[in-house]
């Protein structure tokens, strides 16, 4: 398995931006045919509202990171975790998940 | 060696299906499509086809089904007629558009409302720009060959479109003729025992079918299907010339019948052509310039073909069997005269509109499609097109008299 993911993040290094893929390059069926290739796309363009960790609450409980639909929270290696805004949509799951009230939503437009 | 037998076309194209040695059929019955399906139930349920069967809970699902089956590379059939093709609508485009060459047997039924589960050409016209390629059947004979040869176009890695196989309901679904069975070896020469697909899903070789489309993809997506469909029509007729060589029956996108230097021709579609076949001997008999072009190929559009074979016409009269509401008449109509604008001696085209759900179309009112069209090519008419078998004149299809634009 993990190979595998190795595998896929080798073969996502090689993807063009959309702007660079004519029409001719598309695959039969637009299949893609190197799965994985999400995070190479900046997917949290859409978002309304952004999360915010305060840290001082976190217990680490790790349930923001399983939680997560979108595998946006990444587990760090002192044991907290951060949330990934290049591909967080912004639902919210989080901060409702949250025992410590650790993480809240603000709105795009706030600092 | 073909075994001459008597079938219904709906049981000629659960024969074919079987020869095919088909791995999923995923269908929900409906008139007048339902022998279809019952046969093939029978069929895998008796052993005589290793198939699973999916007894679906609706069209939608029977579609979906399909489009699961061909992703991981397995050769998937469906079939269904009117209404229930209007309920399959959205995954159809899902169908095409990932490439699936799932094949669908269509017994074509009028749509309701007054209910109707007779024959017209109103389910097909609905589907007529979702991406499929379209084929239409005179006989049972073709039932079983279009059916068989669908498998094997849509499944060439230079195609991998899903085909529909149209016939009329009733009038061949449920009308038993004397046709040609051909033998399982000489099916095999014509279609691989097993259908290749180089990008079914297989979790130890992940991919992505169906994935998002933003608005800087969607467009290359659809330019790359397209190109391919127009494509497809080379392969198309490479299939049906195979199919000739192996069967012995030819088959070809457009099909004059003593079309060769006739004024007034009979363009249409379905069974309704043989049936033309004969009301043309009848006039040629008198010593009229008439013939016949049966369409056989829906979509992918055979434009060049179309263009050939009325060269020498100075009239067309099209046979639609549905009504374009608000628009030029029937939908045939619309593309043949489209096909033809702007050609060298265009000739006249005239639309004609009958046989709805499931009026009879004798003889006498081809007789009278072709002697009035080539009235209303010399005069004009007022009626945007013109009809046959209905009671009553008719008057009305056509502009109200006032004409509103903005003042200048």
């Amino acid at each position: 398995m993990a190979t595998r993911a190795r595998k896929t993040k080798t073969a996502v290094k090689k993807l063009r931006t959309a702007s660079e893929v004519t029409w001719r390059d598309m695959e039969v069926g637009s299949i893609l045919t190197d799965a994985g290739n999400a995070s190479l796309r900046r997917t949290g363009d859409w978002r309304s509202e952004r999360p915010i960790l305060d840290k001082e609450k976190c217990n680490k409980c790790g349930l923001c990171w399983l939680y997560c639909p979108d595998a946006a929270v990444d587990a760090c290696e002192d044991g907290y975790y951060e949330i990934n805004l290049y591909s967080c949509k912004g639902c919210g799951i989080c901060a409702e998940i949250c025992p410590k009230e650790a993480i809240t939503m603000i709105e795009e437009e706030e600092e | 060696m073909s075994k001459r037998v008597a079938l219904e076309a709906s049981h000629a194209c659960s024969e074919a299906v079987r020869m095919a040695d088909t791995d999923v059929i995923a269908a929900y019955p409906i008139t007048p499509q339902t022998h279809v399906p019952e046969r093939l139930a029978e069929m895998v349920a008796d052993g005589e086809l290793d198939a699973e069967y999916v007894p679906v809970e609706s069209e939608h699902s029977a579609m979906s089904a399909c489009c699961g089956a061909s992703a991981v590379g397995a050769r998937a059939f469906t079939t269904t007629a009117g209404v229930g093709l209007e309920l399959m609508h959205e995954v159809l485009y899902v169908a095409s558009s990932m490439r699936y060459p799932i094949v669908m047997v269509i017994c074509n039924r009028a749509l309701s409302a007054p209910l109707s589960v007779w024959c017209d050409h109103s389910d097909v016209m609905s589907v007529r720009d979702t991406g499929w390629i379209q084929v239409f059947c005179q006989n049972n004979q073709e039932a079983f060959d279009m059916t068989l040869w669908a498998f094997r176009v849509g499944e060439d890695a230079k195609v991998l479109f899903p085909v529909m196989v149209h016939f009329d309901g009733f009038t061949l679904s449920h009308v038993t003729e004397a046709m040609f069975l051909p033998e399982q070896e000489e099916v095999d020469r014509f279609l691989p025992k097993k259908r290749q697909y180089q990008f079914a899903l297989d979790p130890d070789k992940p991919m992505t079918h169906g994935a998002f489309g933003p608005p800087d993809m969607y467009t290359e997506s659809k330019i790359s299907q397209e190109v391919a469909f127009r494509k497809s029509k080379e392969l198309i007729v490479q299939g049906w010339k195979e199919f000739g060589e192996i069967f012995g029956r030819y088959y070809y996108p457009v099909e004059p019948y003593k079309a060769e230097g006739a004024k007034t021709l009979l363009l249409m579609m379905g069974s309704l052509s043989e049936t033309a076949q004969l009301v043309v001997d009848r006039k040629r008999e008198k010593g009229e310039s008439v013939g016949l072009i049966s369409l056989r190929l829906w979509r992918p559009f055979p434009f060049e073909e179309l263009r050939q074979a009325v060269k020498d016409a100075e009239t067309i009269v099209v046979f639609d069997r549905c009504i374009s509401f608000g628009g030029p008449g029937g939908p045939v109509f619309s593309e043949v005269r489209s096909a033809l604008y702007g050609i060298e001696r265009m000739p006249k085209v005239v639309g004609f509109v009958g046989g709805l759900g499931g009026r009879d179309v004798p003889m006498k009112d081809i007789e009278y499609a072709f002697d009035r069209g080539r009235e209303v090519a010399e005069k004009g008419s007022e009626e945007i097109f013109e009809t046959v078998g209905v009671r009553g004149k008719v008057e009305g299809i056509r502009e109200p008299k006032g004409v509103y634009l903005p003042a200048k």
